[in-house]
């Protein structure tokens, strides 16, 4: 944190002058760990084996705050009988098809709704959508009346089942898999246990960095299944909370720049699963579920408004027609490789430089070398707009400058001092920038590329008959003139009442009747009162300790969600330490620090009738109302396509064999196998010995990520000049590295050079009694700027998380070796003979099921 | 000049001239809760439009500027100190006999008392404001003076690049501009707290390690500091260029450290070069009398 957010890192440096304990596990000793009380280095890829061993010590020592456990998660809920655990399936859960590798997720329903779940062959489509996403603002659809046990004894309950599940997941276990020592893991357990309860609170906090592993999602899972035991959701001072890797990359989920999402959650049309307007619609808002997403056609046909104005009527279904569908897997790493193949023939790219900063680095050159043309918009020459002239492919001989095909247009892009608008950050706070010089030259903001970019090809289109024109037609375009108004744009988001002209305060008022439009239903009441409430900038001093008065936070500047369980079931604080929002009997109604998360006169005591659907069906103790349950999930029924439980895998490359069971990796990963993108063999596959070491990413302070925005600047530059890695003394000792000295660092898709620092920072781990080495490299560098070097992205191949399509960018395994690396056709000699060695040869495939029985299967063939 | 203006306890801005001086103005750099971003490098390079000082990667930690120059006027440097071993566990680990041998490395990396956690020091360095500063005593132009704030500031329009003031510095601190040949260093950013502005790199600074205000006050600040440091059980934390009493008679920037000046590459014990100057003005007049005198002598001895 303190590495790669130093500002944000004031606050635990400020909580840590306070008294407050601070414990950092990583597996390299950073700029945070400097300032931690308590470092904890662990092996890259085993963070669930670690938190499922708090799992674990929670469960075994009934550590959990049990009155919030019973009333708000769905502890006491029964799962199907025909739920098998990775217990019983040697690390496969019930429901798995071996021939999509996806699960049907039935067995995985609570008793008596096993219809409900998720069927087969949805499971597929989800992953090739990343449809997990959707539940960022609401959990997955269920059936709202579920038998339970709230004795927590029934063997099928949830919290049995948990309990099971992590049994294993024993201190011994954690010390074997992770290599922390059993006092520096209880160290963490007893601190975390310790300062969670009524009185106090512990916030997971995170950077990004955590959810770019294979088992990504299920990283954040296990931290939350922690956070609701310990009684930390939905409370001051608790919650799992995302460091972004960039401002506002909050906002750009919100508002996506995804190909699966549509503002505000909504999903993209699929076209065979929502063909018409009344399946999409249906496929949100789930009839029959409770919970406010059953209001999801007012904020639908709102969006439709926004989008087309006059011309989306009740008889053409709003315009649904015109919105593009989803036809399968369109993710930014399956766009690079339908590039390679010539499936894409032109790309924007906008403030992003995937020649260095996306994984496998050369398939993403490759793949821009194969376009018809690129549009790049940045504030400098990025690799990315030269790759086709001085990117590495060229001293390989794979791209020939004269002969590349692609033509690049680089258009300067104004910075966003140079611009006003707003950021969302972590909290859901959008706050308003304005604009602070104007920008050089010929550099414009992207509302001002894309604003002319709409008017000039619906100028070319205006006379067209298609009927694929027709989005674009009567698209409603009206910003300003030369310069669009942002504020303009933040209204339409905000949502008009149509009949009368004036902003929605908030989204209770859509309608699904065409009387209202807005951009994006959750930033609703960013201006409300006509004002713009994200300027508000009223210092800390000046208001209430939750300040809401700074900025506008989503939704309806709510800024802790769920709040309601900050409150005991009869509606007072858990204690008065950590009052925040509670129900007043007298006025009849819930009040408190923060907008309450719940209908503001619906009384603790309410219970729904019988058959009661919508918001109707939200009992007075359904904390979490955007679930279809209403409750916390420490046991997902659905929505996750990798289990209901995150579960230990090894990273697609490792040279340990999962421990825990004969399922090496996550079985539904999402793996591209293709010749072009090869892994590295991992056990029970032979040869792991060829790249026997473990290496992780990250950043450093002085530049950021793919180094655009700060190798250009000779005074971030020379803080950091040169591309390195960082070994271990005992590693430098076993490869003959030398401190300051070259070393080349070699995986089956590239080698690349760097310069050595040999660093008690780094500290070789004993992991199933064998001594496991970790290097770290920085991953800024590349060919242009004011200083250059390999870039660390080219070591990593493409496996992604299977519910969000995420890349493993933060664990794989390599070689190193002393010296620089070969260059020119030589180098990719180089690699192929590595990739020989260790078996990666035409016709192989890496495995996916390695339960033992599979194994077993594969012997007798 | 007052009897002090070369050694002990002073208040630098009156005794340089100022009538109704305000307050004497510094650094207080809290090293306990540096977390080496170095925003106060780059902060300070941007206000006062400073050169790079070269790609160059050091190897030493993360710093790779190496430390106070001409073209780097706040510098962080890090200290990585690896877990020690009690001597008696590192020979029984080596399966050697001491032989009394004193070990040579790094200040700091190796102790008498073993240490049981990896530690990774950073402190940001700059520029002292000594209370008795040599170079201004030394500067033949003038380009060196004492602000109203009692801050020392090289006015490089004067400067002649004599580079008098590099010798005389006991820190190391001021340094001549190769291109330019003329002396720069930190102004305490001059031009902004006439304004009532923070300095750039304490302004840049997100944890507050660089604290700027009254010296006053920072010194009770820096006195809480250390006893709450102690009371948490971080018995190394002590301040360093706080007295009055030292050989420079107290720095205008000092700092809170969590271990010897010698690990951070400061001097331990750092006397004013011009300390002595009245004394050698004493001596070097008694000598030119006493020569004087023979010379008389002489003369008259030949007379005679």
């Amino acid at each position: 944190m303190a590495e790669a957010h130093p500002v944000g890192f004031q606050w635990v440096v400020e909580a840590k002058n306070r008294g407050a304990k601070v414990i950092h596990v990583d597996p390299r000793f950073s700029r945070t760990s400097a300032l931690a009380h308590t470092h904890v280095p662990v092996r890259a890829g085993a963070d669930i084996a670690f938190l499922g061993g708090i799992v674990n010590y929670i469960l075994e020592n009934e550590k959990d705050f049990r009155e919030y456990v019973l009333a708000y998660t769905n502890a006491s809920m029964i799962v199907s009988e025909d739920f098998q655990d990775t217990e019983d399936l040697d690390g496969l859960f019930s429901g798995f098809d071996p021939s999509t590798n996806t699960y049907d997720q039935s067995s995985w329903m609570y008793a008596g709704h096993e219809k409900h779940g998720q069927e087969h062959g949805e499971s597929h489509v989800q992953r090739e959508t990343a449809a997990g996403q959707q539940h960022e603002s609401h959990g997955a659809p269920l059936p709202g009346d579920v038998p339970r046990d709230p004795t927590l004894q029934d063997p099928r309950c949830v919290y049995q089942i948990l309990r099971r599940h992590y049994r294993r997941y024993t201190p011994e276990v954690v010390e074997r898999l992770c290599g922390v020592p059993q006092a520096a893991f209880l160290e963490v357990c007893e601190a975390w246990t310790a300062n969670s309860g009524r009185e106090r609170t512990t916030a997971l906090v995170y950077s990004v960095g955590w959810t770019q592993h294979s088992v990504g999602v299920q990283y954040i899972r296990t931290g939350a299944i922690i956070q609701l035991l310990l009684g930390n959701m939905g409370r001051p001072g608790g919650g799992v909370l995302a460091l972004r890797g960039h401002a506002s990359i909050q906002g750009s989920t919100d508002i996506p720049t995804l190909f699966n999402l549509l503002p505000g959650y909504l999903p993209m049309p699929h076209h065979e699963q929502h063909e018409t307007f009344q399946q999409w619609i249906d496929a949100i808002r789930h009839p029959g579920q409770k919970g406010f997403w059953a209001n999801a056609e007012a904020y639908a046909v709102s969006l439709l408004k926004a989008y087309f104005g006059d011309a989306a009527t009740a008889e053409n279904d709003w315009g649904y027609g015109w919105l593009p569908r989803l036809t399968g897997d369109h993710g930014t790493y399956r766009q690079a490789l339908d590039m390679i193949d010539g499936k894409i023939k032109g790309y924007f790219l906008l403030g992003q430089n995937p020649a260095v900063g996306s994984a496998h680095g050369r398939a993403q050159r490759l793949g821009m070398a194969n376009l018809d043309w690129l549009v790049v918009r940045d504030l400098y020459m990025i690799e990315s707009a030269t790759f086709w002239k001085n990117g590495p492919e060229v001293a390989t001989g794979e791209i020939t400058p004269e002969t590349c095909r692609t033509e690049v247009f680089l258009f300067p892009a104004a910075s966003h001092a140079e611009k006003e608008g707003t950021f969302t950050q972590t909290q859901r706070i959008l706050q308003w920038r304005e604009q602070a010089v104007e920008p050089p030259g010929d550099a414009h903001s992207e509302l001002w590329f894309f604003y002319h970019l709409g008017k000039r090809i619906r100028a070319r289109l205006a006379a067209s008959t298609l009927p694929r024109d027709k989005g674009i037609q009567n698209l409603t375009w009206e910003y300003g003139d030369d310069e669009p108004s942002s504020e303009k744009v933040l209204q339409e988001i905000n949502g008009y009442d149509l009949s009368t002209g004036d902003l929605l305060s908030t989204f209770n008022q859509m309608k699904p009747d065409g009387t209202t439009s807005g951009g994006c239903w959750i930033y609703t009441g960013v201006f409300a009162d006509g004002v713009n409430q994200a300027a508000r900038r009223k210092p800390g001093r000046e208001q209430s300790w939750v300040a809401p008065e700074w900025g506008w936070a989503w939704p309806a500047n709510r800024r802790t969600l769920y709040n309601r369980a900050s409150a005991d079931p009869d509606g007072n604080p858990w204690s008065s330490r950590k009052a925040y929002v509670w129900w007043d009997p007298a006025a009849g109604e819930w009040t408190g620090h923060d907008v309450p998360d719940f209908e503001k006169t619906k009384p603790p005591s309410y219970r729904p009738p019988e058959g009661a659907t919508g918001v109707e069906a939200i009992s007075g103790d359904d904390a979490f109302i955007m679930q279809g349950d209403g409750k916390g999930w420490l046991f997902a029924p659905a929505g996750l396509i990798d289990g209901p439980m995150p579960t230990h895998y090894e990273p697609a490359e490792s040279m340990v064999r999962n421990p825990l069971y004969g399922q090496q990796a996550n079985p539904t990963r999402k793996v591209y196998d293709r010749s072009d993108n090869p892994t590295n063999p991992s056990p029970p596959e032979q040869h792991t010995e060829v790249f026997p070491y473990v290496f992780s990413t990250s950043r450093l302070t002085e530049h950021h990520t793919a180094g655009g925005m700060s190798r250009q600047l000779a005074y971030l530059s020379e803080l950091q000049p040169e591309m390195f890695v960082e070994v271990s003394p005992a590693l430098a000792a076993e490869r003959g590295l030398d401190h300051l000295g070259w070393a080349h660092i070699v995986t089956a898709r590239a080698a690349i050079e760097a310069r050595v620092l040999v660093t008690e920072r780094l500290t070789p781990l004993r992991i199933e009694g064998r001594i496991v080495h970790q290097l770290w490299l920085p991953y800024h560098w590349g060919s242009e700027g004011l200083v250059t070097g390999d870039s660390a992205n080219d070591l990593i191949g493409i496996t992604l998380d299977p519910n969000v399509l995420i890349q493993e960018s933060k664990v794989g395994t390599c070689d190193i070796q002393p010296g620089r690396r070969p260059v020119g056709p030589a180098l990719l000699s180089f690699v192929e003979d590595y990739r020989r060695r260790a078996g990666l040869v035409p016709g192989h495939h890496t495995p996916i099921v390695t339960t033992h029985s599979a194994e077993d299967a594969d012997g007798e063939q | 000049m007052g009897s002090n203006s070369l050694y002990g306890p002073l208040d630098p801005a009156p005794d340089a001239g100022y009538v109704d001086a305000p307050p004497r103005m510094g650094f207080f750099t809290d090293t306990s809760v540096c977390i080496g971003c170095k925003a106060c490098e780059v902060a300070c390079k941007e206000w006062n439009a400073i050169p790079d000082d070269g790609f160059n990667l050091l190897g030493q930690s993360y710093d790779n500027t190496g430390g106070l120059s001409a073209n780097t006027w706040r510098h962080v440097a890090f200290i990585e100190q690896p877990v020690v071993p009690s001597l008696t566990d590192a020979l029984a680990a080596a399966g050697t006999q001491f032989l009394g041998m004193p070990l040579s490395d790094l200040p700091g990396r190796v102790t008498e008392a073993p240490r049981t956690d990896f530690r990774w020091l950073m402190m940001s360095n700059v520029c002292k404001h000594c209370t008795h500063a040599g170079c201004l005593d030394v500067c033949p132009t003038g380009s060196l003076f004492r602000t109203e704030f009692g801050t020392v500031v090289v006015q490089e329009d004067i400067c002649n690049g004599c580079g008098y003031c590099i010798a005389a510095c006991p820190y190391g601190v001021i340094d001549r501009r190769e291109d330019d040949g003329r002396a720069w260093k930190c102004t305490l950013c001059y031009d902004r707290i006439g304004d009532g502005l923070t300095p750039a790199c304490a302004q840049a600074c997100p944890t507050q390690s660089i604290q700027f205000g009254e010296l006053d006050e920072l010194r009770t600040r820096a006195a809480e500091r250390v006893d709450a440091l102690h009371e948490a059980g971080v018995e190394s934390a002590r301040l360093y260029g706080h007295s009055e009493d030292d050989g420079v008679g107290g720095d205008g920037a000092f700092f809170l450290l969590l271990d010897e000046p010698e690990v951070y590459g400061l001097p331990p014990d750092p006397i004013v070069t011009t300390r002595d100057l009245p004394d050698m003005w004493k001596r070097a007049g008694i000598a030119a009398l006493a020569m004087a005198a023979s010379v008389a002598v002489s003369f008259l001895g030949r007379r005679g």
